[in-house]
């Protein structure tokens, strides 16, 4: 075995150098192309529509999606998915708003309401991952509870406060940037960094390529598993705190249909459903062009019924 | 042996099919050339080109340039379809049926028969595939799901179609790989029948000593190029060896000799999932332990349950003196224990992953700078890994998908280089894998020996398990039944303890490669 210059062949690597591809070059950057188009497109169709005051109205009505789309990346990465994270909105607002009535400060508040979400963030994983059930059926399930939760708390009525201490969390603004924007900004930012600059990140993508591979790679599997939901759960419950903020208000019907929403930002910005790939960078982007699409259509003066 | 006559009409003869992908050209000129009734193994490492043949003459790519001659005359071959009407029929490693439907339905898929009414005869599909099932001498059920079955039945009732089809040309690609023992016999009785039945059968398979024992004629291909046919009597392991890789690879399993030092790894009274027991062997720091036994003895469950994969019911596992009891393979490696397992494509490998992220997953922490992954520093570890496996450095962005399977092998080996593991467990590291990534596979383990590691092997490749090993352990039904010395073991003892009989029973084949 000593010989080994005479008796080793080197083996010839498939891919010598890569020709232009297309379909991979598109794959990273068709999204933004999109993206660009879209705004140009509504830069000159949509009166108005390049206002900065309207650029920054885009940003916060985005911004509630784009937080639970930030949450469902890392859910979907690992293969799974989150239905709950809709219904997670409307009780988490319900319980900060009410914590507000109580007389609690602002901050106290907000932080409440995430933690509803995180709480239910430990339902789903802990179900998930320690009890092996489907992440459809276990959040399909939680998001009909936490739906009846939301409506049994406020008795089916929304409970309006106007002088709620955090309201604004949703409307104001610092330096001209709403809150809201600055909020998913910030959201992104630590997203970014987990999924791109962590273990814990590396470990996520790992789960969701190949979960038995993961395991016997040393993965914790089952606490990756449970985190991701609970990551889910906490944006969810931001998102929920935001919105009631915005509204100035607990209701009790808030984020119904926001989870298909998140999906398609996080399906749409390229992340697979089959686990293990995409980027949290286009997340961001899918939000935006959904976002961008129904103001832009609203402004163009399409009616609101055809522009589903 | 009723061989082929000396020189007859070829049933099959394909001349100097040539194909071309982008700047690599899979196939150059190649020749081959196909008798009735005889078995023609085509060898060759992995990308010589042999797929790229098989795939002409199955219809899924079109050739540049080249004829296909079938009786002497010349045909096209453009579709499956076609290579279907001219009796050929290919096995593929991945089996071409539906895993949810019945036995009888795959067998007639396509040709389903149908009632007057335009509706499916399931009486008359029943009877069609028991007959077909019965050229096979196989007791297979026709109504059960196909995916109930073992990959071994299943490709009986691949193989039950293309008689089914009458074909003349049988092409079976890598049949046994995921075969027992048990089963891979049914199949080489099934082979020689055909063989008597005038069927011309083209063996495609990595493992010499069952083409010596099947094979009437052998065909080598390399980097796309026809090297040569010989018949069997002609020439030897060896030399077909010397043409697959373009020289002499010497004694594939020379080492030189071990001294091993304190127990590393010390199992004591293991049993649990899968495994009976009580198990106990040690292995020492710099030695080589290769544990051998018939596929469902119990050797892969083992590993997993030392690894922390499988529950343990009873005993313990010591590295380096202290008490291992991990609750999951995590806890395993941190206890200084690594395994490569037994299937990379499902176990080992994250495919669509790069090769840097796979190779790196399991020596995360040693990059992270507070709280930080470091990338610079990942990277510059992983390319030193990837260097002493001969893996080149630009492939390091790669999805590991990309590399050949010899390749995909060195980087799940490359991920337990870079994490220093003292007890490296590598449960079948060679299979699929050519001859030159085997080669240096070998090399890995035994520097890794040098280095002082204590490494447990499984294989089921015997010449392969008591060449590269100090010692061999031989599991029966979940026990340890044998241990002996692998300078004076032979592949007759390690069969005799494998499979509780004498020694004289165990399968000719096996005697031929050493």
């Amino acid at each position: 075995m000593n010989q080994k210059d005479e008796t080793v062949r080197r083996q010839p690597l498939q891919m010598e150098k890569e020709p232009f591809d297309f379909a991979r070059w598109w794959d990273r950057v068709g999204i933004l192309i999109v993206l660009l188009a879209l705004v140009a497109f509504m830069s000159i169709f949509a009166p108005n529509f390049a206002r900065v005051d309207n650029l920054f109205n885009i940003a916060r009505s985005i911004s509630v999606n784009a937080i639970l789309a930030a949450g469902m990346t890392f859910v979907i990465l690992t293969k799974g998915i989150d239905l709950s994270v809709g219904s997670t909105v409307a009780v988490s607002g319900v319980v900060a708003v009410l914590a507000a009535i109580a007389g609690v400060p602002a901050p106290i508040a907000i932080l409440s309401g995430m933690l509803v979400g995180a709480a239910c963030g430990i339902v789903n994983g802990a179900l998930v991952a320690y009890m092996g059930l489907a992440p459809f059926i276990v959040t399909l399930g939680l998001m009909t509870f936490l739906r009846g939760l939301a409506y049994t708390m406020t008795e089916g009525q929304p409970i309006v406060s106007s002088s709620l201490n955090f309201k604004a969390f949703g409307s104001g603004y610092i330096a001209d940037v709403p809150i809201p924007v600055i909020t998913m900004i910030v959201v992104y930012i630590i997203a970014w960094f987990v999924l791109e600059r962590t273990r814990f990140g590396r470990h996520i993508y790992a789960v969701g390529g190949n979960e038995e591979a993961a395991e016997l790679a040393g993965v914790r599997v089952k606490r990756i598993l449970t985190a991701v939901y609970v990551i889910a759960g906490l944006c969810a419950g931001l998102a929920g705190v935001i919105f009631a903020a915005r509204v100035i208000s607990a209701q009790p019907t808030a984020g119904t249909g926001y989870e298909l929403d998140a999906i398609a930002a996080v399906v749409l910005g390229g992340t697979s459903l089959s686990g293990g790939r995409g980027r949290i960078i286009g997340t961001l982007i899918g939000a935006v062009i959904l976002g961008v699409l129904s103001t832009g259509l609203i402004l163009m003066d399409v009616p609101s019924s055809p522009s589903f | 042996m009723a061989g082929p006559t000396d020189d007859p009409e070829p049933l099959l003869k394909l001349e100097s099919i040539s194909k071309r992908y982008g700047a690599t050209l899979a196939l150059d000129n190649a020749s081959f050339d196909l008798r009735a009734g005889e078995v023609h193994a085509l060898m060759g490492e992995n990308g010589a080109g042999k797929s790229t043949l098989m795939k002409v003459l199955a219809g899924n790519i079109t050739r540049d340039s080249g004829r296909i001659l079938m009786d002497g005359k010349e045909i096209e071959i453009r579709s499956a379809r076609d290579a279907r009407a001219h009796g050929i029929a290919i096995i593929h490693q991945e089996l071409n049926t539906v895993p949810q439907m019945t036995v009888a339905e795959n067998l007639s898929l396509g040709q389903e028969p149908v009632t007057g009414l335009r509706m499916l005869d399931r009486r008359a599909m029943l009877d069609s595939a028991r007959e077909k099932l019965a050229t096979t001498g196989s007791d297979i059920d026709p109504r059960k799901p196909l995916g109930s079955l073992s990959v071994g039945r299943q490709q009986m009732v691949e193989i039950a179609r293309a008689i089914g089809e009458n074909a003349r040309v049988l092409v079976l690609d890598e049949p046994t790989a995921a075969l027992s023992r048990a089963e891979a016999e049914q199949l080489y009785t099934l082979i020689a029948k055909m063989r008597a039945e005038g069927v011309g059968l083209v063996y495609i398979s990595h493992r010499m000593e069952e083409v010596w024992r099947l094979a009437d004629r052998v065909t080598v291909f390399r980097d796309g190029c026809f090297v040569g046919t010989n018949r069997m009597k002609d020439t030897s392991p060896q030399e077909v060896v010397r043409m697959m890789v373009g020289r002499s690879v010497g004694h594939l399993y020379e080492h030189p000799d071990r001294n091993p030092g304190k127990s590393v790894l010390s199992v004591r009274d293991l049993s649990g999932d899968g495994v009976e027991g009580p198990i106990s062997f040690d292995v020492h720091a710099g030695e080589v332990v290769a544990m051998a036994g018939l596929v469902g003895a119990g050797r892969t469950e083992v590993a997993r349950l030392i690894f922390g994969a499988g529950r343990r019911t009873n005993g313990t596992v010591f590295v380096n003196g202290r008490a291992s009891e991990p609750a999951d393979p995590s806890d395993a490696i941190a206890d200084g224990i690594g395994m490569l397992p037994e299937d990379r494509k499902i176990q080992g490998l994250f495919l669509d992953h790069t090769v840097a992220a796979n190779i790196s997953i399991s020596s995360l922490l040693q990059f992270v700078r507070a709280g930080v992954l470091r990338e610079k520093l990942e990277r510059e570890a992983v390319e030193q890994e990837m260097k002493r496996l001969n893996l080149r450095s630009n492939a390091i962005r790669l999805p590991v998908k990309a590399l050949s399977g010899g390749n995909q092998q060195k980087a799940a080996v490359a991920r337990w280089l870079l994490r220093d593991s003292d007890v490296l467990i590598m449960d079948e590291p060679t299979r699929g894998v050519d001859i030159g990534a085997k080669r240096e596979i070998y090399e890995m383990i035994q520097e890794l020996a040098e280095a002082g590691k204590a490494i447990l092997v499984i294989s089921s490749d015997l010449p392969e398990a008591i060449g590269i090993s100090d010692r061999v352990l031989v599991m029966r039904h979940g026990r340890i039944v044998h241990e002996m010395s692998s300078a004076c073991a032979t592949e007759q003892d390690v069969m005799f303890h494998a499979t509780g009989t004498a020694a004289q029973d165990a399968p000719a084949g096996e005697e031929v490669l050493q």
